[in-house]
């Protein structure tokens, strides 16, 4: 058969070596997992409690039957505060880093490869991003897309909920989609100003691997620049990428809580695990358990995170062997 | 190599009065100004008061004003903290940030960079799982948690050293804020220098040197950290700058009389004088770090030299 001849590509080698590593494995499990539990659940009505109704005479419950991680400050229900807020969390986390790795590598790689003026330019635009003062920034996207984002909200809700919705149903479809849609100015101004160090780790390595025998032998066949670029020097820098990336989401997502701190991100009732955990550490010495829940659900997510990425980083080492 | 710093300080030049001119028009174009939350005043006097500032001017005018004076060293006074120039202010608050950064960075590097390497070493061990579990650990933990728990642990129960507040002269302050941003710092480090020295010990001559039997310590640090350190280099630099000009979580923990809390509060309140004086200060900061980091990494990568 003819597709048995053909060589197996960098990525399904990547992948039959990913599906070998365990960690790795129970890594992209429990992500799914955790995932695809903070964005189902809380559109199943009347599966979670009301992540944000307070309930003054049950607060800082033990962990128990009706509420399973017991409740918050208010008499909160933590179990659901935990999985509307992951649901933030995540799309805060996948979504500007996706954006700001995409954008970290190209120009870095850009800059590296290319050298001369091109990087010169290229990284005093960094040196200018990197100083601008970033709340300024996101004050002013916040402003500028705010129409936006309600008409983002509105056709959403419209979309989601479908033409003949009821008047109930609208409310509660707005309830789900709101708190993600208001969000967009954080992501943009996240996504588009932590791309900056990913870059800059980017250049060096390339910088580095450039210069190496199978780059110049690449370009004495006669490759382009785009195919040396990105086929043949960028997988052999991959490793601190994706290490980097691994540490990119953390910092978002606990970026973001520091923004809605500053009254920027998500707005109140609603919350995120930064959120969560930031709430949870001034009331660290009462109840400790308000703390211990979204730092563990976040805690996990990282780790799992963690152990898919340094799976990833050896999947698709082309220096590996060949097995 | 005198071109290459000359040319360089060229564009420095050019990246300063950029991020000046943005930041300014950036700066206005925000929703308010710094004499909307006073007392309300009869009209003449709100109008006198506009014009002691020159907000009756064109944002225009008020540009080459501004830029004028600080273009002959006077970043002028804040519009807060009435009467104070922001020379004074940022005097005051800089050179506690600097200490602390200082420090913290110095604490961060001499645990990352070591664990990282030792992790990298004993790849699937029980060091490396270990080391890079607390690192997981340390980067899942922001500073607003670890901070408060340092304090109450080692500042109130074992009576280490200061659970708050910051003395120039009394180094026992500077421990726990140095600590608490250093251990954040070093967790990110140990993880990159972990991945960079994994990819340097990949490479064909480090089998090379194995068949020559050079022992495994010398072929980690004689032959692999120099190209194992750039993924971190790259880090250091940016984080560099940032660490220096201040952080308004350590500072309110701590309670730190540092930039970062001055820097927060201008942009609240549109203190445009003070804000341009720290983003120049910190456009400053970035341009020399990473200008020393772009050193730093033509002396880790001898290829490169040619190319310098």
């Amino acid at each position: 058969m003819n597709s048995d001849e053909k060589g197996s590509s960098l990525w399904l080698d990547a992948w039959l070596r990913l599906r070998r590593n365990r960690a790795a494995m129970v890594g992209l499990f429990l992500l799914i997992l955790i995932g695809s539990s903070c964005i189902l659940l809380p559109a199943l009505t009347d599966f979670l409690k009301d992540p944000n109704k307070t309930d003054l005479v049950h607060r800082n419950l033990k962990p128990g039957a009706e509420h399973w991680f017991g409740t918050d400050h208010l008499g909160r229900d933590l179990f659901s505060r935990v999985i509307f807020g992951g649901r933030i969390s995540i799309a805060v986390g996948l979504i500007t880093t996706f954006v700001s790795v995409t954008i970290g590598i190209v120009w870095g790689a850009i800059a590296g490869y290319v050298g001369g003026r091109t990087d010169a330019f290229l990284m005093r635009v960094v040196d200018i991003l990197y100083a601008l003062p970033f709340l300024v920034v996101i004050i002013l996207l916040g402003k500028i897309l705010e129409p936006l984002t309600d008409q983002l909200t509105e056709s959403t809700v419209h979309l989601v909920a479908g033409e003949n919705a009821d008047t109930k149903q609208l409310v509660s479809t707005r309830n789900w989609v709101e708190p993600l849609t208001t969000l967009v100015p954080v992501f943009i101004a996240i996504g588009a100003l932590s791309w900056l160090t990913v870059s800059r780790i980017v250049r060096a390595q390339v910088q580095s691997v450039a210069s190496l025998d199978f780059v110049e032998a690449a370009r004495s066949l006669g490759l382009g620049h785009f195919r040396i670029l990105f086929r043949h020097i960028l997988p052999n820098t991959l490793g601190p990428i994706i290490v980097y990336t691994t540490l990119t989401i953390p910092g978002v997502m606990m970026f973001e809580a520091t923004l809605s701190f500053l009254g920027l991100g998500v707005k109140a009732p609603n919350s995120s695990w930064g959120v969560l955990i930031q709430e949870g550490a001034n009331f660290m010495l009462t109840n400790p358990l308000q703390l211990l829940f979204p730092a563990l659900f976040f805690s996990l997510t990282l780790f799992s995170l963690n152990f898919l990425g340094d799976g990833l980083r050896d999947a698709t080492d082309p220096k590996a062997a060949k097995d | 190599m005198l071109k290459v710093i000359l040319s360089r300080l060229f564009q420095s030049i050019l990246v300063m009065f950029v991020l000046y001119t943005i930041t300014f028009f950036l700066v206005k174009a925000l929703p308010g100004n710094p004499l909307q939350g006073d007392k309300a005043m009869p009209p003449h006097i709100m109008a006198k008061r506009e014009a002691y500032y020159g907000f009756d001017q064109s944002p225009l005018e008020q540009y080459t004003r501004q830029l004028s004076k600080f273009l002959q060293g006077d970043p002028g006074f804040s519009f807060r903290l009435e009467g104070r120039p922001v020379a004074e202010i940022i005097g005051q608050a800089f050179p506690v940030s600097l200490q602390l950064g200082v420090i913290a960075m110095t604490i961060a590097v001499s645990i990352g960079i070591p664990a990282g390497c030792i992790a990298a070493a004993r790849k699937n061990g029980l060091l490396d799982t270990l080391s890079m579990s607390i690192a997981m650990i340390g980067i899942c933990l922001p500073s607003f948690v670890t901070g408060p728990i340092l304090a109450e642990w080692l500042g109130r129960a074992l009576k280490l050293a200061p659970a708050y507040g910051w003395d120039p002269a009394k180094p026992a302050t500077w421990f726990l804020p140095a600590l608490t941003l250093g251990l954040a710092y070093a967790a990110y480090l140990s993880r990159l220098t972990r991945a960079g020295m994994l990819e340097t010990l990949s490479q064909d001559f480090v089998r090379t040197a194995r068949a020559k039997g050079v022992p495994g310590w010398r072929i980690l640090v004689r032959h692999c950290l120099r190209g194992g350190l750039i993924p971190a280099v790259a880090y250091i630099g940016p984080a560099f700058a940032g660490i220096v000009s201040g952080s308004l979580v350590i500072e309110s923990v701590f309670q730190i009389p540092g930039l970062g809390r001055h820097f927060i509060k201008s942009i609240e309140t549109r203190d445009t004088p003070v804000i341009l004086g720290v983003t120049m200060l910190y456009g400053a900061l970035v341009i020399t770090a990473n200008f020393l980091t772009d050193l730093a990494g033509i002396w880790l990568n001898p290829r490169l030299r040619k190319a310098a």
